[in-house]
């Protein structure tokens, strides 16, 4: 439909597109340009060495071990918490939903610190962690968990607005009808909040993924043990090993590429299904 | 003055325009009448320049207006849902307009706030001056509206269902408002409605349109008492459409003479209710039987069954239900004092 | 157990609701939040609790935190203010106008979002060092990005941009077109329009873009430490600093910074919150 009251001039629409397309093109599309020429800098031969080093392969190893562990446990918590916060009434439940968006506004460094500060050699549970000759910071768990916070609230802030604006009657119906709890939740909640899960998961993948900050300060950057790909990234890059460090980028950009593009088929698919999206 | 030439819009394959031509003369207020999608809303954007036709020439004031731009026209807008300026005050929102213009041609400061001042009590605002919208009940938030498009002294007042955002009572009142206002005010004005009610009582001259075209021009009683077309019969009040023959100029509904018609064929008698009288049973008159008699307060509705069991709905006043003592069941006889028959399509 | 004490229990204990689940769910979610967010989280302030009013005043008066501190912070605030204006023109053209690869330049957005921060970091040194492809056309300019405080804000700018266009796209989106042309007919012309109209209407997304892009610039590590070159007291962000202290053990030092950090950017929001609140309590909701 023409408004033509509301209509800016062809000349207004055109040079505001180019400029917003020329910001976009050299914040967001160069970058990632870059990335794959880097990466090809010698040729695919030498992409495919860099790839093939041992040491990335245990990164990529452990990259994937740590969103195995962590991006399950954040969907049982999601949905969890979406349950109790969008289907009961009760006391301080503002103050829960703010508590759950927290981890979105500390710096990673912070959140790798907390850690340090907790389960570290000078920490306030150090000392029950090495009686239990066990170790967690500069190891596995303590990356684990540093992942597990900063992917804390995705799957949960996405379940929230979503389960809340579906209301109760669903299950209500469900439950007169004499289904049990367990059933109501697997037959009539979930796939009610399918596609926003799926959502949530997306977006809790790719950041446990790329973690960089909180991930580096716990990790302790042992070779072969504790770097995950970011960490590796960083090694190679900081050992004048470009087209390496470009290599493993690639991979992760890929993994942001992917991410996007079933970001988008999701959101085009299922328009008002997805609360808005975030960070 | 107003006039409209032959103005047809299109939007991708619908026609919402289809050769209207319509004039308005100066300090009336007219009605554009019509069921949703009839295109009277966007004639009325097409005055005002928020669309412009495909094809036609407006004229404002005898220039020619037809490629001028909202800004441009010197017309007052009121939009259904108001469009207020959520973030300014009710007396930012009538200012906005003067403070907007340019250089010389915009007032003072002072000369502003004496208009809005002015503005706020033609519309009984008084004392909401600092209020946001938000703050303000929908009949308020209407006179501010009215107000706003007041207060660049447009030529040209239109408006877009004036009423219909607001509950029955109130709507009542503003609608006596408007039309002492616009008295007082000597503007000419054309609003969109799809209450016949509202067209009637409010307009000088109401235009009722269907399905992109003009059906009939005229004052509220000609369009009430003559209409031209069976659509405005149909859309303006009750009417009973009793299907007819015409035969050598005569109507007749199964087989009772009911009217005159111009051509031969099968077409459709109009009688409003009113125009059907109930009387004692005579040998002379069409018997009916009546099947319902309904007491809406002052007014008595009957539902009559003629002979071949056609229904037809009479209205008539208590006295005469008491006189008569209608019930159910009872044979009556019928005179219908008035029917006009179209004959042909869309009758 | 008796009929008439159940309901009383229930009563206090779950407010009204037929769907079972309240207890296990409530019970699970903040042991959870609490082992994994806020148990660490305490471990922080109790450190910061058992710091001496010297340590403080120690840290907050070396010149090498004051000046990392002001980088992150000032940075974010530069940053956040450039995401403003093309972030406000980015939802701009992709609400209000179509062109041809729209849905993909608005799918596109999100990247900073999925792009881990340590391949954008690499990826914007490699493009503005002074080699690079943007950086070689600065140079003969005498501009340096890479390596200066310029190069901390172009990170910061990145991984900012998606905060405000996806904040502002939907108000802008729901902003009443009958409002622009009440403007229109009111004489107003399309610039006066958006200022006097548009931009008012969408302010508070604006503001709440703004804030997003500013708190996530101020904390950001992974994006920024590789262009900024991170020379002590000129390119050096507070994140980085608190992971300097870190390898040289000084905990007391990482947790003071960490502290104020997390206290300045509470207050930036908490006045942004009060702000928000003021405007729609004036306005009558």
């Amino acid at each position: 439909m023409s408004k033509s009251a509301t209509r800016d001039p062809a000349w207004a629409r055109w040079s505001l597109i180019l400029l917003a397309l020329a910001f976009l093109g050299l914040f967001l599309v160069l970058p990632l340009v870059t990335v794959l020429v880097e990466a090809f800098a010698k040729g695919w031969a030498g992409y495919v060495k860099a790839l093939s080093s041992d040491d990335t392969g245990s990164s990529i190893r452990l990259t994937l071990m740590v969103a195995a562990i962590t991006v399950p446990l954040n969907i049982v918590f999601g949905l969890a918490a979406s349950w109790t916060i969008a289907k009961f009434d009760f006391a301080g439940k503002s103050l829960l939903v703010s508590l759950i968006e927290l981890p979105f506004s500390v710096s990673p460094v912070i959140s790798g610190l907390i850690y340090v500060l907790l389960f570290g050699l000078q920490g306030l549970l150090g000392p029950w962690v090495a009686e239990h000759d066990t170790r967690i910071i500069f190891a596995v768990p303590g990356i684990t968990l540093a992942t597990l916070f900063v992917t804390f609230p995705f799957v949960a802030r996405e379940l929230i607005p979503l389960m809340e604006e579906q209301g109760r009657e669903e299950e209500e119906a469900a439950l007169t009808l004499g289904a049990s709890g367990l059933l109501t939740f697997w037959l009539v909640t979930v796939p009610n909040v399918r596609w926003g899960l799926l959502y949530g998961v997306l977006l809790c993948n790719a950041r446990a993924m790329g973690e960089f900050g909180a991930v580096s300060v716990v990790s302790g950057h042992i070779r072969g043990l504790t770097n995950t790909m970011p960490l590796h990234v960083e090694i190679l890059y900081n050992e004048y090993d470009f087209v390496g460090a470009f290599a493993v980028a690639s991979l992760l950009a890929l993994l942001a590429l992917v991410t996007l593009a079933a970001k988008s088929t999701l959101e085009w698919w299922n328009r008002g299904e997805i609360a808005a999206s975030g960070p | 003055m107003i006039e409209v030439e032959d103005v047809s819009k299109h939007f991708g394959n619908f026609t919402a325009l289809d050769r209207v031509s319509m004039r308005v003369s100066q300090g009336k207020l007219v009605a554009l009448l019509g069921p949703s999608g009839s295109g009277k809303t966007t004639l009325l954007r097409i005055l005002a320049g928020l669309e412009q036709p495909d094809e036609g020439r407006i004229r404002l004031g005898g220039v020619d207006a037809t490629g001028l731009g909202t800004r441009d026209r010197r017309v007052g807008f009121v939009f259904q849902h108001y469009a207020l300026f959520r973030h300014m005050s009710v007396a930012e929102n009538i200012a906005f307009g003067l403070k907007v213009r340019k250089g010389s041609e915009r007032p003072s400061k002072e000369v502003i706030s004496e208009r809005v001042h002015t503005l706020l009590e033609l519309v009984q605002l008084e004392g909401l001056a600092g209020r946001f919208p938000s703050q303000l009940s929908g009949g308020q938030r209407q006179r501010v509206a009215l107000a706003r498009a007041l207060a660049v002294e447009p030529r040209l007042l239109l408006l877009d269902e004036p009423f219909g955002a607001l509950d029955a009572q109130v709507r009542k009142d503003l609608r006596r408002w408007l039309r002492h206002l616009h008295d007082e005010m000597g503007l000419t004005g054309v609003f969109v409605t799809h209450d016949q009610e509202e067209a009637l009582e409010v307009a000088d001259e109401v235009v009722v349109m269907n399905k992109g075209r003009i059906e009939q021009i005229g004052t509220p009683s000609e369009i009430y008492d003559s209409p031209a077309t069976p659509f405005v019969y149909r859309f303006l009040g009750n009417v009973n459409a009793l299907p007819c023959n015409v035969q050598g100029g005569q109507a007749q509904v199964n087989g009772l003479h009911i009217g005159e018609g111009r051509v031969d064929g099968g077409g459709t008698a109009f009688v409003r209710p009113h125009d059907v009288e109930i009387l004692e049973l005579s040998p002379d008159l069409p018997q009916a039987k009546i099947r319902q008699v309904i007491v809406l307060g002052p007014v008595v509705r009957a539902e009559l069954e003629l002979p071949g069991g056609l229904v037809v709905e009479a209205e008539l006043s208590r006295d005469q239900k008491d006189k008569l003592n209608l019930r159910r069941g009872q044979e009556v006889s019928v005179f219908l004092r008035k029917a006009k028959v179209f004959v042909g399509e869309g009758a | 157990m008796t009929a008439a004490s159940l309901p009383l229990l229930r009563r206090t204990r779950v407010a009204s609701s037929v769907i079972p689940g309240f207890g296990p769910t409530l019970g699970f979610t903040l042991l959870y939040l609490s082992l994994i967010v806020l148990l660490p989280l305490a471990a922080l302030l109790i450190k910061a609790a058992g710091t001496t009013f010297a340590q403080w005043g120690a840290i907050l008066t070396d010149p090498r935190v004051l000046s990392a501190l002001s980088l992150s912070f000032g940075g974010a605030v530069v940053a956040a203010l450039i995401n403003a204006v093309f972030g406000l023109l980015v939802a701009w053209v992709l609400v209000r106008y179509s062109f041809p690869g729209r849905k993909l330049v608005d799918a596109f957005v999100d990247l900073p979002f999925a792009l881990p921060t340590a391949v954008a970091g690499i990826a914007l040194t490699a493009l503005y060092s002074p080699r690079g492809w943007i950086g070689s056309l600065l140079e003969p300019l005498g501009i340096k990005v890479a390596f200066t405080p310029a190069g901390v804000v172009v990170a910061m700018v990145f991984i900012g941009l998606p905060f405000v266009v996806r904040t502002v796209e939907p108000v802008l989106h729901d902003v009443d077109l009958e409002l622009e042309e009440a403007a229109a007919s009111l004489g107003a012309d399309r610039l006066q329009t958006f200022l006097r109209v548009i931009l008012p209407a969408i302010g508070p997304s604006l503001l709440t873009g703004f804030s997003l892009a500013l708190a996530r610039a101020v904390g950001e590590y992974g994006s920024v430490i590789f262009i900024a070159g991170n020379l002590p007291g000129i390119s050096e962000i507070a994140p980085l600093l608190i992971v300097t202290k870190l390898e040289q053990y000084d905990y007391v030092g990482a947790t003071a910074i960490a502290a104020v950090m997390l206290a300045i950017s509470f207050v930036l929001l908490l006045a942004v919150n009060l702000l928000q609140k003021w405007r729609r309590a004036r306005m009558g909701g």
